[in-house]
């Protein structure tokens, strides 16, 4: 039930997840970093999770600071 | 006790390093990068804060081109034997470390063509000379910012602008400086900066690394080692995106915890006011060497400094010998006498001695660093005029 409130940002790799969760700190984002979700992909890393509700928000702040990223996946 | 061997790395460290070294053992632990709990989570964290320390000393605009590995040497050997290949030309100069100098004699057997540019004996370099050594095949000058015999500063703007015009790259090896001379690798148009973390950024050793500039083709650049990197774990493959793709296997994390205490203590100190203290023991040193008197019939100086003696254009670090006394006597007594701690002999750098003179006999070492005073430079001096009489 409560991963369907989730959703999770897929990043290259470790150091890319803490560059997006600071870049979400900044624009008053919630975020957490977990492991990726088996289903998603075979990294070993994680990825950064956060409500579904602020996927578009998520996805411009991103976008404004130049930061690539490999998807945005809903939790299911 | 007076420790002057700063320029083999730096010694007392600032207390906040050893402090986040601790913390990080006892209360984090976990493997960078790797995993996904909150233990390795905050080590990830630590190790990208560092290199965002790193990044602000130095300028760099994004930390994560800041390529952490073991120490400058590998970072040096990473760009040379990453990005030079037969038929490759590269310039670099007679002032250098074997960290530059010997990759470059062994890619020289497999066909990189090397020019080294002569200095002068004060180990100062003339950028015409570089630009007039530009061939159409030359794709990078190789350089240190300071001399680790005599401290002399190459003047690595200037053959930047030099390279940006002949459309080569600029590798600086700034294990003498970084962190003690204000360096900037967008203004000073630096593509490739080694760094250690040891010395003038007063971390641990086992830290250092390579700032990849934007002009720098990374397809190009062959990584040292490949390995495990937790990212891209589907593919047998090597990554190819910064910094992963050069940081195979596990970092020195909690050297990296201690780099980042030590990098943000050289920012909050500023690095042009450790500049400034550097420039005014290096100056109280030079002159009270000088200043000893000549020795036998009057007519040899009792020491001779070696250098430009010119505070503003070197490192704090001095190199000088003691008429009738071998450097490993004198290196022996100080330290035995007067509890005085230095480096004599080859600096590991053949060639700068032989541009200075010193080959094959060097030199005693002083390395003076942000946490020495000049009540202790006084104090050398007095040890040092003390012997040059006794070796009359």
């Amino acid at each position: 039930m409560i991963r369907k409130k989730h959703a999770v940002i897929l990043v290259y790799s470790t150091s890319y997840a803490i560059r997006a969760e600071k870049i979400l700190y900044q624009a008053e984002i919630s975020s957490k970093l977990i492991p990726v979700p088996r289903h998603l992909s075979s990294n070993c890393g994680v990825c950064v999770r956060i409500e579904r509700t602020d996927v578009e928000a998520a996805r411009q702040a991103l976008e404004n600071t130049n930061m690539e990223i490999e998807g945005i996946h809903d939790l299911e | 006790m007076i420790y002057f061997d700063n320029a083999a790395t730096s010694w007392p460290k600032p207390p906040e390093v050893a402090e986040a070294m601790f913390h990080f053992l006892n209360e984090v632990g976990a493997n960078p990068g790797r995993s996904g709990h909150r233990l390795a989570v905050e080590s990830g964290r630590i190790v990208y804060n560092t290199r965002e320390a790193v990044a602000e000393v130095f300028n760099a605009p994004d930390p994560l081109r800041v390529v952490f590995g073991h120490n400058v040497t590998e970072a040096l050997n990473l760009a040379l034997r990453g990005l030079l290949r037969a038929g490759d030309h590269v310039i670099t100069s007679s002032m250098e470390h074997n960290s530059v100098m010997r990759p470059l004699r062994a890619l020289e057997r497999q066909g990189v063509e090397v020019t080294v540019v002569q200095c002068s004996p004060e180990g100062f370099l003339d950028p015409a000379d570089v630009e007039a050594a530009v061939q159409p095949n030359t794709v990078m000058i190789a350089l240190n910012h300071a001399s680790n015999v005599v401290g002399t500063l190459l003047p690595v703007a200037e053959v930047g602008r030099i390279a940006r015009q002949h459309d080569l790259l600029l590798l600086v090896d700034a294990a003498q400086v970084g962190g003690a001379y204000p360096l900037d690798v967008q203004a000073d148009a630096i593509d490739l900066l080694g760094f250690t973390g040891h010395k003038s950024l007063y971390g641990p050793t086992g830290t250092g690394g390579l700032i990849v500039g934007e002009r720098v083709d990374v397809a190009r650049m062959e990584p040292l080692k490949r390995g495990g990197t937790c990212s891209h774990s589907e593919h047998e493959e090597q990554p190819d995106f910064l910094p992963d793709m050069y940081e195979s296997g596990t970092l020195n994390a909690v050297g990296l915890a201690g780099l980042e205490a030590s990098v943000r203590w050289v920012l909050e100190r500023g690095v042009d006011a450790i500049r400034a203290h550097e420039v005014e023991l290096a100056r109280r040193l030079m002159s009270g060497l000088r200043d000893i008197p000549s020795t036998g019939s009057g007519r040899r100086p009792g020491v001779t400094v070696y250098g430009g003696m010119d505070a503003n254009r070197q490192a704090a670090t001095v190199s000088f010998h003691v008429a009738g006394m071998e450097p490993s006597e004198v290196g022996l007594r100080l330290d035995e006498e007067y509890g005085i701690m230095c480096r004599v002999g080859l600096h590991c750098a053949p060639v700068a001695h032989k541009t200075i003179g010193t080959f094959p006999v060097g030199t005693v070492r002083f390395g003076l660093g942000a946490l020495n005073t000049l009540e202790e430079v006084d104090a050398a001096v007095a040890a040092v005029g003390q012997l040059a009489q006794e070796a009359q």
